[in-house]
């Protein structure tokens, strides 16, 4: 799978058409100039001589260099991935604890108002492009009530330098005891990540509900009733765990999601992240830069979805590993 | 004799109906009937008569949308649809149980065997110390005869037979006195079928069981119960002792009920059924349900229903043909 | 009577019987549908008929003054550059529903006879296949789409393949499943055994079992279409200048948003919201009334 997917990414970026090279350098540069920079970076070799020296590189974790700055490809990558990492993180985090807890109430009383309801919050709030919510909480909980930043991770004020190490700045500022700084990254990340949250709950509402209605028909769950076991148990203990399972199962696909609903939000946000690096170089034409990022996407979604089998087989007694 | 002992249970006139989009299905219907201490009764009627209905809202469990239009259920005097749900917890396991059909799907596939039985001792009696709950399940697992270390094991590594035997320990576990069997040998194979009856009858004595039976095996019913109550699209068409429905069925259903049992004794060539199908329980017409199918049928029966009426000490009957006098 | 049944009159009468027992039968879903077909016939009729919603040009930067908020003559306000923003919302609904539809149906187009050959022949072929449809699919869509964007460069044309290479595998996996499960049926065996060659098969028996279940996927599929087309402009890798459009109206109001220009961020993300909804509503709907099990997956 991961296989193909690079192999994906090498046959968007490179066959597809046009030229990066004579983009790069505006279409009035001399054709000995182009043919110079294609041969510096292998782009005059036939494709599959060009394909073969990509997943070599790749297999040891190899990107190449940068075609606009003097830089590594990976530099700006591990720069940018922990500003990622953390905004997904809790954007997932919240989306679950929203949707979850939603799911279930709406599945309790199938066709009732607080079903309708609960349907209705899932299918609005996922027809709400994140951008646009991101854009709204902005202007009232920034701009109208002055409540939280509205852009990047740290105030001007807080010195990143005296505390960055991994990148991670929750992990940093906490590692230092530093706790002033912890509160203004943490300042930082309520609007994004609450942006990202909401508007991923949607489909975690949708997934929890239909699951648990599946479940909560079982006749497990009406023996364990008739053997007087109470409603929340019941609810939770035999009917979360078992709806649990398919939700996870397609925790791979709502990770995609997630990844798509992060760029959009980095974007929206001014975070410095991986999908703001990936726009930024986008705009420069910066190619192997892009396909690096898409590159580390691509791994991202594979170690997900690996993490997801492993998760799996630890919640199911009948699945062996 | 059995009027002379005490009245555990007692159903009273209970119509139970589901509304749903296209009408509202009446799935039970004024039925009343009495369960005494220490007696097996069994309740027959074909597929989707109500009877899962009828056992489910005993213990106040009938599915959704199913509400319960009228009548009462009293346990001990007590009007189980009108506890508290507190009570209703305390009730369910405890005073009355029940054991479903499928023992495949009835055990949660994500707990242990063990789970299942510490859960249901906790939710009873959270008082009762860890080991006393161990050592209540392992003299549980001993009477059904069931190795200890399948305490440890996931339902899918059971057997049918076992994961049935282990529903009905967890069904038993606190000594209640009733416990409702809805066509427990549906799924099983004929040989676990035979070991269950055995089983059952062996834990009825053990516990002082009242042992209410759910099934369309007449079979079954003969081997287990004292008294059976024959059920046809939502009522009850006749009440009787085993002996007496099978020697003299009064209604024409019940005796073509009886007939359609392939009978060893006779040398019957062709299995016999009877003709028709039952009733859609949706906006059904006046009269006696079983009218349109009835071999016996008079006017009088397609316009009013016959009640329950007795006809002879320990036999009741809702059939026309038996009161003529009286219509 | 047999004339009537043919009449105008006699289709309306049957129009109607269907839809007041549909509407019996289905209750909260029905409303759901006809409240999506609301709002998209009123889009629709937006994009159709623009100058009888607004007497401005969306590009007439002398429209009004420079950021009014909305008022009696502009009532969603002007934008920096003096235009009128509920002209832009008018005339940009062109762009964003023709991009949607168009990527909608062209991903259709290639996903569902290549998952319908897959999973009729089988082999080889639908390994490879389903091994790449299953890594796109896996893949997120929206960095694909901006891959793909980015590549091909502004345009409306190159938008909308860009949006619709992210669907290609949503048909393909949902035709594929569907011919493979229906390939077993019973009356497809019967068609065969009678020597109804592959072609007759696919075309009389496979395609329109699997249609219903296109419609629902197609209808949803064009709200995740028109939030992907928004979120392309948004980022700037969508259109050429001088097209209007909800979603590059967004970025423009993005950069005025701190000084409270609240109307330029307002309502085109409140338009892309409805339309898209419109969209789901009208899939859900469907869904549950051509066969019920469908969204519970
Ligand atoms: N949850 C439910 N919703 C609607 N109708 C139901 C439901 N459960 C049972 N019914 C209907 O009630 C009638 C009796 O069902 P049931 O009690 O299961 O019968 P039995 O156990 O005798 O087969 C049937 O017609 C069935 O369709
Ligand atoms: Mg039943």
């Amino acid at each position: 799978m991961v296989f193909v997917m690079l192999t994906l990414v090498f046959v968007v970026l490179r066959v597809m058409p046009g030229d990066p090279v004579s983009a790069m350098l505006g279409g009035h540069a001399p054709e000995k100039v182009i043919q110079q920079k294609k041969a510096d970076l292998g782009l005059n070799k036939p494709i599959g001589m060009q394909y073969l020296d990509y997943m070599g590189k790749l297999a040891h974790l190899d990107l190449g260099e940068s075609m606009i700055f003097k830089q590594k490809v990976s530099q700006p990558i591990l720069e940018k991935l922990p500003a990622t990492l953390e905004l997904t993180f809790f954007g997932l985090l919240l989306s679950l604890g929203i949707g979850i807890p939603l799911g279930v109430f709406a599945a309790r009383r199938r066709r009732s108002g607080r079903d309708y309801g609960a349907r209705l919050y899932a299918n609005v709030v996922y027809c709400i492009p994140v951008f646009w919510m991101g854009l709204l909480l902005q202007l009232v909980f920034g701009i109208f009530l002055g409540w939280f930043p509205i852009a990047g991770r740290t105030s001007p004020r807080v010195e990143v330098s005296a505390f960055s190490k991994t990148g991670f700045y929750i992990v940093d500022t906490l590692r230092i005891g530093n706790f002033a700084a912890f509160g203004d990254v943490m300042w930082h990340l309520v609007l994004p990540s609450v942006t990202l949250g909401i508007v991923l709950s949607g489909i975690f509402v949708r997934l929890t509900r239909a699951n648990m209605l599946d479940v909560l028909k079982s006749d497990y769950i009406l023996a364990a009733r008739a053997r007087g076991v109470p409603e929340r148990r019941v609810v939770y203990n035999h009917g979360l765990r078992n709806a649990l399972i398919p939700i996870v199962t397609m925790l791979g696909l709502q990770f995609a999601l997630l990844l798509a609903g992060a760029i959009l939000t980095e974007s929206t946000f001014s975070w410095p992240g991986m999908g703001r690096l990936l726009l930024e170089r986008i705009y420069l034409r910066d190619y192997p830069v892009i396909q690096g990022v898409i590159v580390v996407y691509t791994l991202f979604v594979s170690v997900i979805s690996l993490v997801v089998d492993l998760l799996y087989a630890a919640i199911d007694p009948r699945v062996k590993y | 004799m059995p009027q002379l002992e005490k009245t555990i249970l007692e159903v009273q006139d209970l119509s139970i109906a589901y509304p749903i989009t296209i009408g509202v299905v009446r799935a039970v219907e004024g039925v009343s009937f009495t369960l005494d201490d220490g007696e097996a009764l069994g309740l027959v009627g074909e597929s989707g008569c109500g009877k899962s209905t009828l056992g489910l809202s005993i213990l106040k469990l009938h599915r959704p949308p199913g509400r319960v239009t009228g009548g009462k259920i009293l346990y001990r005097g007590t009007d189980i649809l009108s506890m508290s749900d507190r009570a209703l917890l305390k009730m369910r396991g405890q005073n009355i149980s029940m054991i479903f059909q499928n023992p495949l799907t009835s055990l949660n596939p994500l707990f242990t065997v063990e789970k299942h039985f510490l859960e249901t001792i906790h939710f009873h009696d959270a008082s009762m110390p860890r080991e006393r709950a161990r050592a209540a399940v392992g003299k549980m697992l001993e009477t059904l005869g069931i190795e200890k270390k399948r305490l440890k094991e996931y339902p899918h590594q059971l057997s049918g037979g076992m994961r049935q035997r282990i529903m009905i320990g967890l069904a038993l576990i606190m000594n209640p006195d009733i416990i409702i069997a809805d066509e427990p040998t549906t799924s099983l194979d004929v040989i676990v079928e035979a070991g269950f009856t055995d089983l059952l009858m062996s834990l009825r004595s053990i516990y002082k069981l009242s042992i209410i039976l759910i099934t369309h095996n007449l079979g079954l019913v003969a081997e287990i119960a004292d008294r059976i109550a024959v059920m046809y699209a939502g009522r009850l068409m006749e009440v009787a002792t085993t002996e007496e429905i099978f020697a003299h069925p009064l209604h024409p259903y019940t005796q073509g009920l009886i007939a359609c049992v392939p009978n060893i004794l006779v040398d019957q060539k062709e299995l016999v059924t009877m003709p028709g199908s039952p009733p859609d329980l949706v906006d059904r017409p006046a009269g006696c349900p079983f009218a349109p199918r009835c071999p016996q049928v008079i006017p009088i029966c397609r316009q009013k229903t016959p009640a329950l009426i007795q006809h002879a000490p320990s036999h009741s009957a809702a059939c026309w043909l038996y009161r003529q006098k009286e219509g | 009577m047999v004339a009537a049944r043919f009449s105008p009159a006699g289709w309306i009468a049957a129009l109607f019987r269907w839809t007041s027992s549909a509407r019996r039968k289905y209750g909260g879903e029905w409303w759901l549908m006809v409240a999506g077909v609301v709002v998209i016939a009123f889009i629709l009729t937006m994009t159709v008929f623009p100058h009888l919603f607004t007497r401005f040009d969306p590009n007439d930067q002398n429209a009004g003054s420079q950021m009014t908020a909305p008022s009696s003559s502009h009532i969603m306000g002007t934008d920096n550059l003096s235009r009128d923003v509920w002209a832009r919302i008018v005339y940009g609904a062109q762009t964003i529903l023709g991009v949607a539809i168009a990527a909608a149906l062209l991903s259709a187009i290639i996903g569902i006879p290549l998952g319908l050959l897959s999973g009729f022949a089988g082999g080889v072929f639908d390994r490879i296949l389903s091994l790449i449809m299953d890594s796109v699919y896996s893949f997120p869509g929206l960095i694909l789409a901006i891959a793909f964007a980015a590549m091909l460069g502004p345009g409306v044309i190159n938008i909308t393949l860009a949006v619709a290479v992210v669907y290609i595998p949503t048909y393909f996996r949902l035709v594929r499943g569907q011919t493979l499960s229906i390939k077993e049926e019973v009356y497809v065996e019967a068609a065969r055994a009678i020597g109804a060659r592959r072609g007759t098969i696919l075309g009389r028996y496979i395609f329109p079992n699997v249609i219903a279940t296109v419609v629902v996927v197609l209808s949803l599929n064009i709200a995740d279409a028109i939030m992907t087309e928004a979120a392309l402009s948004y980022i700037g890798l969508g259109l050429p200048a001088g097209i209007p459009d909800w979603g590059m109206d967004l970025s423009m109001g993005k950069k005025f948003l701190p000084s409270g220009i609240w109307w330029m961020i307002t309502f085109p993300g409140l338009m892309i919201m409805l339309l898209a909804l419109g969209f789901t509503m009208l899939g859900e709907g469907l869904a549950e009334i051509l066969n019920p099990r469908l969204l519970e997956k």
